[in-house]
């Protein structure tokens, strides 16, 4: 199925989508603040001196990651909907699946810089010690392979519409939803200091993302078809 | 020799409307068509129909020998033709020259083909670094006719190449035109400005009603009725 | 020619069975049954809401397989299957979330707890609500086809992940699921398997009206090609 310029193409993709990101620093100069915000209003809405907000920090890290990942996603195919760019893209004889794993690999590198930046906000505000560094990072790692792979799907999928602010959310978050709980989970163990407890979901996480990049290289060129 | 694009009865419909409604044309390798007709008539759905955007579900079409009735000829034929559309196909935050080099690599041109562009349109020296956000309208279509001269297609499908651009792009274009089909290419343009565009062309057809209407050249360029 | 309406001698024979079975279920639940040692009255919600999650996973099943079908084969059979199973499989998912909130009530004296079970489903529905949505959105046929085709296999897939990782979360902390511990006595298996092929009868009846309904509607949709291409040449027509 995956033919030898595949990784070719979606370096191509990826590289466009980064440098587009460099120029325009949308993800760094909006959505990264954005997320910090919903720190912020999570402090607001649990009382951070009742330490509700110390034992949800892994869920509330996580819905923030989604929240600014939809956003990060939403940007990523508004620029290809712009301006006949996805007829472009149909003329330009890349591989779909390249061009699949270039934007889903590109908003997987955007994720995890937002996830950086969270967790940076997590440490400062909520008063947060990381360890079990190692399961905290390939969570991070499956997690957000996972959510970058099943939105790019949905990504596309609503990009030529004219509802796709509304209908992205509707569709991708329920379908995300074993991704908050494992990854979640996950962090909780590692923030205990029990990983042993998060690795199964982990494996959780990986078939996920398995999952959805196969059905992303298979899928995918039929979805950029539709106009 | 086989016409580069063949359409016997085609018929290609966006939705339930049927904007080609039974065509037949033939262009020869190396020559330059013009189709024109009235707002409506086709003309831009016949070139994204050529170029494997639009499937044709009715009647006979071949273009490069890629047969558009299955999506398999779509696929195949994109790679070898250029489409100058009204869209620009062009990222807002990046710069001329990463628009130009990234459809250009895309295509699977060089750097240097991609250079070579942008200074035949006059898109390189102060312009090359500017964001395409900051062009003006005329700049921006010659970015995007840079970015698919880039890619030396076999088959040009310009439609209305002329619009927005002052005199001395429009000689660009033309010279840009004619080197191309001496070198072999195929260029079908789809114009209203039949003044300027039937200089170009070695062939004309009139479109109407999603048809070719069967009527001689000088008759069409005099607009008579 | 077009039909006046969708029903026939067979839909007609399934719904008059549908119809009378519901009466015999009637009987058997809340006459012939005997109450639960533990739950009493309430258990009797068994059989209503086991039939109607059977109903439901059905329509999913067909859903899926419609749109796979259609992926393959591209005939309009499928993708009318595959709707139709939708979105009367939403209506049984509908049914069983009140279903089990209603059962929930008494035996955990809430409507809502975050059972694995009624969890999952109601990310179901949603997902589901979502393909329904995406269905509705003007396109060509074809294009919808497709895009909805997709939206089902992309939801379909999640679902063993959803309740594998719901039950394996819930677990974690209880084991909340319905489950009657006593033994089923004989005219309660009785009963329970009569409802089930009560309400897949029903499931039937209500597929094949929603089937054609929907085959009339691609069918309006596609009519009328050839009137259409010729009044697009006459266009021509009225050209200087």
């Amino acid at each position: 199925m995956l033919h030898d310029t595949v990784f070719r193409d979606a370096a191509v993709i990826a590289g466009k989508d980064l440098r587009l990101e460099w120029r325009s620093r949308v993800t760094t100069n909006q959505i990264a603040p954005f997320a910090l915000l919903v720190l912020i209003l999570f402090a607001f809405a649990l009382d951070p001196d009742r330490g509700i907000l110390a034992r949800a920090t892994a869920g509330l890290f996580w819905v923030a990651v989604l929240f600014s990942g939809l956003l990060a996603l939403q940007r990523a195919f508004a620029i290809e909907a712009a301006d006949g760019n996805r007829d472009g893209l149909r003329l330009s004889g890349l591989d779909p699946a390249g061009i699949f794993l270039g934007k889903a690999g590109a908003v997987a590198l955007e994720l995890l810089v937002l996830e950086l930046v969270l967790g940076a906000g997590v440490v400062l505000m909520y008063g947060t010690t990381f360890r079990s560094w190692l399961l905290l990072v390939v969570t991070c790692v499956v997690a957000t392979t996972g959510v970058a792979a099943a939105g790019s799907l949905y990504g596309v999928l609503a990009a030529g519409l004219r509802v796709r602010e509304t209908l992205l959310p509707l569709l991708l978050l329920p379908i995300l939803a074993p991704v908050l709980l494992g990854a979640t989970r996950s962090f909780e163990a590692a923030l205990a200091g029990a990983p042993s407890d998060g690795w199964p979901w982990v494996e959780l996480l990986a078939a996920f993302a398995a999952i959805y990049v196969a059905f992303g290289v298979l899928a995918f060129g039929s979805l950029l078809e539709e106009s | 020799m086989e016409p580069v694009v063949h359409f016997r009865a085609a018929v290609s419909l966006l939705g339930r409307f049927p904007a080609l409604a039974g065509v037949d044309l033939d262009v020869q390798r190396g020559s330059i068509a013009l189709v024109h007709g009235p707002n409506g008539a086709g003309k831009t759905t016949l070139l994204r129909t050529c170029a494997g955007l639009v499937p044709v579900v009715d009647g006979d079409a071949i273009v490069l020998g890629h047969d558009l009735r299955d999506s398999a000829g779509r696929r195949a034929v994109r790679r070898r033709v250029g489409l100058l559309s009204h869209a620009t196909c062009l990222y807002d935050d990046l710069t001329v020259t990463d628009n130009v080099r990234f459809w250009a690599r895309a295509c699977g041109a060089t750097i240097d083909e991609a250079d070579a562009a942008m200074s035949a349109l006059g898109v390189d020296g102060r312009l090359a670094n500017v964001t395409v956000a900051k062009l003006s309208a005329g700049q921006r279509r010659r970015t995007s006719i840079a970015a698919m001269v880039a890619r030396r297609p076999e088959l040009w499908l310009l439609d209305e190449p002329h619009a927005g651009l002052d005199a001395a792009a429009r000689d660009v274009i033309d010279a840009l035109v004619r080197a191309a089909a001496g070198a072999g290419a195929t260029v079908v343009i789809a114009s209203h400005e039949l003044d300027r565009a039937s200089e170009l062309a070695t062939t004309t057809v009139q479109l109407a009603g999603g048809t070719v209407l069967d009527r001689p050249r000088e008759e069409v360029v005099a607009g008579a009725p | 020619m077009i039909p006046e309406h969708t029903g026939s001698r067979a839909t007609r024979i399934i719904g008059a069975l549908t119809l009378a079975g519901f009466a015999v279920v009637l009987v058997l639940a809340l006459v012939v049954s005997p109450p639960d040692q533990v739950q009493g009255d309430a258990a009797r919600l068994i059989y209503l809401h086991v039939p109607v999650a059977i109903a439901m996973n059905l329509g999913f099943g067909l859903n899926a397989l419609g749109s796979a079908m259609w992926l393959w084969k591209k005939s309009r059979w499928w993708d009318t299957l595959a709707v139709s199973a939708a979105e009367v499989g939403l209506v049984f998912t509908a049914l069983t979330l009140v279903t089990g909130m209603i059962w929930g009530r008494p035996t955990w004296g809430v409507y809502w707890t975050w059972d694995a079970r009624l969890t999952s489903f109601s990310l179901l529905f949603l997902m589901y609500l979502g393909y329904l949505v995406v269905r509705r959105l003007p396109a060509d046929l074809e294009v919808r086809n497709r895009r909805s085709a997709f939206v089902a296999l992309l939801s379909f897939v999640d679902v063993p992940i959803v309740y594998f990782s719901v039950t394996w979360w819930r677990s974690l902390h209880q084991s909340a699921t319905i489950s009657l511990n006593t033994t089923i006595s004989g005219s309660m298996l009785f009963t329970l398997f009569v409802s089930m092929a009560v309400f897949v009868a029903c499931f039937a009846w209500l597929l094949l009206h929603r089937f054609r309904v929907a085959w009339l509607e691609d069918e309006v949709e596609t009519k009328g090609l050839d009137l259409a291409i010729s009044e697009r040449r006459a266009e021509a027509l009225v050209v200087p």
